[in-house]
C-alpha cells in the first residue's frame, strides 16, 4: 500500500534534505516535523520512513521513547505546569489541579474546542520563580491558585 | 565612541520570563527618546544568579544593583541615572539588616561565592564573542595550540585535580588520557548539556551566559585527544541556551576559532548541536551517545567505557557543561592555582541551583568544602517565613537528604556520598517543616518510574514496586512489612540495575528512611502526616474555643461542608471534606486545626 502523501512545507523538505545523510539524524528531523505539525502525525512518520529508508518501527520506537514527541494533536494553547522539585514543593500540584478543574480535562487531554491542553512537565528551569506554569511560550511564575483563572481567561479570546 | 554608562540587563531564562527582554528594549528606546543613546550602552548578559530578586539590572560604573525591575521603570532609570546622574533609590537592593544602599560585593548573597565557572555570567553579552575574548577568552586555546603538547594539557589537568561535575566525580584527566591512547580514524568530544534533574539549572545558565567557555574547552580537548569533531547534546527544553550556543558556534567559526586550520596551526575541529527530547536517562553517558546516534536512549553496560568505545564505536570524551567551563581557566591560570581551591579530594568550586524553601533562590558558586549552613543561611538567607529547616536534597532523584546535624560538614564528593547522598549535578533543594519526606520520596520515585527506560528489570520493576509501596504509605494503608520491603528492593536495585539511574533511584527513599524513620512510622502506625501533605491522613476540624463564628471558612469552602453560625460556632463535616485546606488558610484566629 502506498504511503499517504502528507504535505511537507518547503522548509521542512529542505531540512530533511540537509540532514538526510548525516548519521544520527532521526531525532533532529522529528523535532523539525513536530515544529511543523505541533505533533507527529502517523502519515508524517510513514513519509519519513520512506524518505530516510528507515523502518517505520524504528521511527515509532524513537517517538514513543522520548517524552517531548507527541503522537496526538495538542491544544492550540498548551498549558505546561512545572512539576520540577522546587515547583512541586511550592504548590505545583495545586496549580495543576486548578487548571484541570477550570478546563474540565485531565493532564495530557485536550479540551473539546481544541483550544487548551494540559501537561505536567519536568522542570522548565525557572526554579527561582517557583511555582511556574507556561502557556505556549509565556512563563508565569510565583503563582498562587487564585491567579490561574485569570491567566487562562487571557487565552480564551 | 566611548560610552559613559553601561546598563546590564539579566538575560537568563528566569529573568527573561519576567519580562527582562521588554526592560532591555524599553531601556534602549528610552535612551534614544531622551537623547542619551550615545552615552549609554545597554547589554543583555547571562544570569546574575540572584534569581529570587529578578529581573536584575546593573548600572556601571556606578555599580547600582537594581532588583525586581519592571519595563515601566526603564524611563526613570534613564531619566534619573543616565541624564541626571542620580540613582533610582527605590529599585536598589536593600538588605533586611541594613536599610541603606549596599555595594554589590557586600550583598550577602554574593559573599562566600567564588566564581570560576560563572566568571562571565552577568558580565558579558553572551551573544558577542568580542566580549568573551576581552576577558581572556580563547587565550587558553591559543596557549594550548601554540605552546603545549597533548601530554602537557593532560598533566595540567592532572595537577588541577578537576573531577567530573556531572555527578560521579571521575577525574577528568584520566578520561582524556584513556581516549588519547588508542589509535582511531575518528574520535569524538561530547558535551553533556542534558540537564534533567528537576530543580537544577546550573548548566542551562552557564550555556546561556557564557557559551564560548564550553566551545573553547571542547576544542582544547579535541586537540589533546586527537578528535576533529564534537557534539553538544542539549535539552530541547532550553531554547534560549540553544540559540545562544548556535550564535556562539557561528561566531567562533567566523573568527577561525572553530573549523579548519584553527589559528593557522593545522588543527581542525568542528562542533554540532544535537537536541535531546525529554528523557532523563539520556544524562547517563552511554544513553546520551545512543541518543546522538538517533536511537532510543538506552544505556549499555560498561566497560567498555565511552572513552575507549563511545559514539559510533569510537573513542569519545564526554564531560558535562560545568566541567568544560572550568578548563579554559585551568589552562590560563595553571593547575596549581586551581588545586589550591577546595578540599583534599575535591578541587575547585561547585555551582548549585539553590531552590525550595530558602529566602534567596538562585545560582551560587562556592569553593568545594563550603558547608551547607553557609550556603543555606549565609548565601540563601535562611528558611522562608522563619520556618524550621528539615533537610536539603542534593543530587536530585539520585541523591539523598541531608539533615540539620550535618549542616556544618564541608561539602565535597566524598562527604556527600558518605551521607548516602551524592554531589550530583548541583540541584540543592531546601525543605522545611511543611514538607513531608514520604511525599517527597514518592515524588522522586514517580519521576524515576516515568524516566526508567525499561531495559533492565531491577529498575523497570523495582521503581514501580517502590512507588506503589510509597503510595500506600502516604494513603495510610502501608504496613511495617512494607517498610522492610522498600529497603530490600532498594538495596537490590543498587546492586543489580544496569545504569546510574536505576542504581541511584532508591537513594531518596533509603536516605529518608534512615534519617526520618519516625515519620514513616507515623504514617504507617498512627496514620498521621505531621507536615499535613498527605491528604488522606489529614483531618480538618474547628477548635470551638478559638472560633469566633465569623463564617469566613464556610464561605470559602468549595464543597460547602462547613456549617454553623455565630452562636453555635462552625463545624466541618469530615465525610464531605475534600481536604483542600482553604479553611485552614483563611482562618485568622488559628481555629481551624490540621490533623
Amino acid at each position: 500500500m502506498p504511503a499517504a502523501r502528507i504535505e511537507f512545507s518547503k522548509g521542512l523538505q529542505d531540512f530533511i534534505q540537509e540532514w538526510k545523510d548525516k548519521p544520527g539524524n532521526l531525532i533532529m528531523i522529528l523535532h523539525r516535523v513536530q515544529q511543523e505539525f505541533s505533533y507527529i502525525p502517523r502519515e508524517a512518520a510513514e513519509r519519513l520512513a520512506e524518505e530516510l529508508s528507515m523502518p517505520l518501527a524504528k521511527i515509532y520506537g524513537v517517538i514513543t521513547f522520548y517524552h517531548l514527541f507527541k503522537t496526538t494533536k495538542p491544544g492550540k494553547h498548551r498549558i505546561a505546569v512545572c512539576m520540577g522539585t522546587a515547583c512541586y514543593l511550592k504548590g505545583g500540584q495545586t496549580l495543576l489541579e486548578e487548571c484541570e478543574d477550570i478546563l474540565g480535562i485531565k493532564g495530557h487531554e485536550v479540551t473539546d474546542d481544541g483550544l487548551f491542553s494540559i501537561d505536567a512537565v519536568r522542570c522548565v528551569g525557572c526554579c527561582g520563580l517557583a511555582p511556574v506554569l507556561m502557556v505556549g511560550n509565556d512563563v508565569y511564575g510565583k503563582l498562587t491558585k487564585e491567579q490561574v483563572p485569570e491567566i487562562i481567561a487571557k487565552y480564551r479570546g | 565612541m566611548a560610552y559613559k554608562h553601561f546598563i546590564l540587563v539579566c538575560g537568563g531564562t528566569g529573568c527573561e520570563s519576567s519580562k527582562a527582554d521588554d526592560i532591555y528594549k524599553e531601556l534602549i528606546s528610552q535612551a534614544e527618546a531622551q537623547g542619551v543613546k550615545d552615552d549609554v550602552q545597554v547589554v543583555k548578559t547571562g544570569c546574575f544568579g540572584f534569581c529570587e530578586k529578578g529581573p536584575i539590572v546593573k548600572v556601571l560604573p556606578a555599580e547600582s544593583f537594581y532588583v525586581e525591575v519592571k519595563p515601566s521603570d526603564a524611563k526613570e532609570i534613564i531619566a534619573e541615572q543616565i541624564v541626571k546622574g542620580r540613582e533610582v533609590t527605590r529599585l536598589l537592593y536593600k538588605d533586611d539588616k541594613q536599610k541603606d544602599r549596599i555595594k554589590v560585593e557586600d550583598i550577602q548573597f554574593y559573599q562566600k561565592q567564588f566564581r570560576i565557572v560563572l566568571r562571565n555570567c552577568g558580565i558579558i553579552n553572551p551573544e558577542n564573542i568580542d566580549e568573551y575574548i576581552a576577558r581572556d577568552g580563547y587565550a587558553a586555546l591559543e596557549k594550548v595550540l601554540s605552546s603545549m603538547k597533548p601530554n602537557d594539557v593532560i598533566a595540567e589537568l592532572k595537577k588541577s585535580g578537576l573531577r567530573g561535575r556531572g555527578g560521579a566525580g571521575f577525574p577528568t584527566w584520566r578520561k582524556w588520557e584513556f581516549s588519547r591512547g588508542p589509535q582511531a580514524d575518528q574520535k569524538y568530544v561530547v558535551c553533556n548539556a542534558d540537564e534533567g534533574d528537576p530543580g537544577a539549572y546550573m548548566d542551562r545558565s552557564t550555556v546561556e551566559g557564557d557559551p564560548h567557555s564550553v566551545i573553547e574547552a571542547m576544542a582544547i580537548c579535541g586537540y589533546t585527544i586527537g578528535a576533529s569533531k564534537g557534539f553538544v547534546y542539549i535539552r530541547a527544553e532550553y531554547p534560549l541556551a540553544i540559540e545562544r550556543l548556535k550564535i556562539a558556534i557561528a561566531q567562533a567559526k567566523d573568527y577561525g576559532l572553530l573549523g579548519d586550520n584553527i589559528l593557522g596551526t593545522g588543527f581542525s575541529f568542528d562542533l554540532e548541536i544535537r537536541l535531546g527530547a525529554g528523557a532523563f536517562v539520556c544524562g547517563e553517558e552511554t544513553a546520551l551517545l545512543k541518543s546522538i546516534e538517533g536511537s532510543r536512549g538506552m544505556p549499555i553496560p560498561r566497560p567498555p567505557f565511552p572513552a575507549i568505545k563511545g559514539l559510533w564505536g569510537k573513542p569519545t570524551v564526554i564531560n558535562n557543561v560545568e566541567t568544560w567551563a572550568n578548563i579554559p581557566v585551568i589552562i590560563t591560570k595553571g593547575g596549581d592555582w586551581f588545586a589550591k581551591i577546595g578540599t583534599e579530594t575535591s578541587k575547585g568550586t561547585k555551582v548549585f541551583a539553590l531552590t525550595g524553601k530558602v529566602n534567596n533562590s538562585g545560582l551560587v558558586e562556592v569553593p568545594m568544602g563550603t558547608t551547607l549552613r553557609e550556603i543555606i543561611y549565609d548565601i540563601g538567607g535562611g528558611i522562608r517565613g522563619g520556618k524550621k529547616f528539615k533537610g536539603a536534597q542534593t543530587g536530585g532523584p539520585s541523591g539523598g537528604i541531608i539533615t540539620e546535624e550535618f549542616l556544618d560538614l564541608p561539602i565535597d564528593y566524598e562527604s556527600l556520598t558518605g551521607l548516602g547522598s551524592m554531589m550530583g549535578s548541583g540541584g540543592l533543594i531546601v525543605m522545611d517543616e511543611d514538607d513531608c519526606v514520604v511525599d517527597v520520596s514518592k515524588f522522586y520515585m514517580e519521576f524515576c518510574v516515568d524516566e526508567s527506560c525499561g531495559k533492565c528489570a531491577p529498575c523497570r520493576i523495582g521503581t514501580n514496586q517502590m512507588h506503589s509501596i510509597l503510595e500506600r504509605i502516604t494513603k495510610g494503608t502501608g504496613t511495617m512489612e512494607d517498610l522492610d520491603k522498600l529497603e530490600k528492593i532498594g538495596h537490590a536495585m543498587k546492586r543489580a540495575a544496569l545504569c546510574g539511574l536505576g542504581q541511584t533511584a532508591p537513594n531518596p527513599t533509603l536516605s529518608t528512611i534512615r534519617r526520618f524513620r519516625d515519620e514513616y512510622l507515623e504514617h504507617i502506625v498512627d496514620k498521621k502526616c505531621r507536615a499535613g501533605k498527605c491528604k488522606d491522613l489529614v483531618v480538618f476540624s474547628i477548635d470551638k474555643d478559638k472560633c469566633i463564628g465569623c463564617g469566613l471558612c464556610a464561605r470559602k469552602c468549595p464543597v460547602n461542608c462547613i456549617t454553623g453560625d455565630k452562636t453555635q460556632k462552625y463545624t466541618i463535616n469530615a465525610e464531605a471534606c475534600i481536604k483542600c485546606g482553604e479553611c485552614f488558610k483563611v482562618c485568622k484566629f488559628g481555629a481551624v486545626l490540621k490533623n
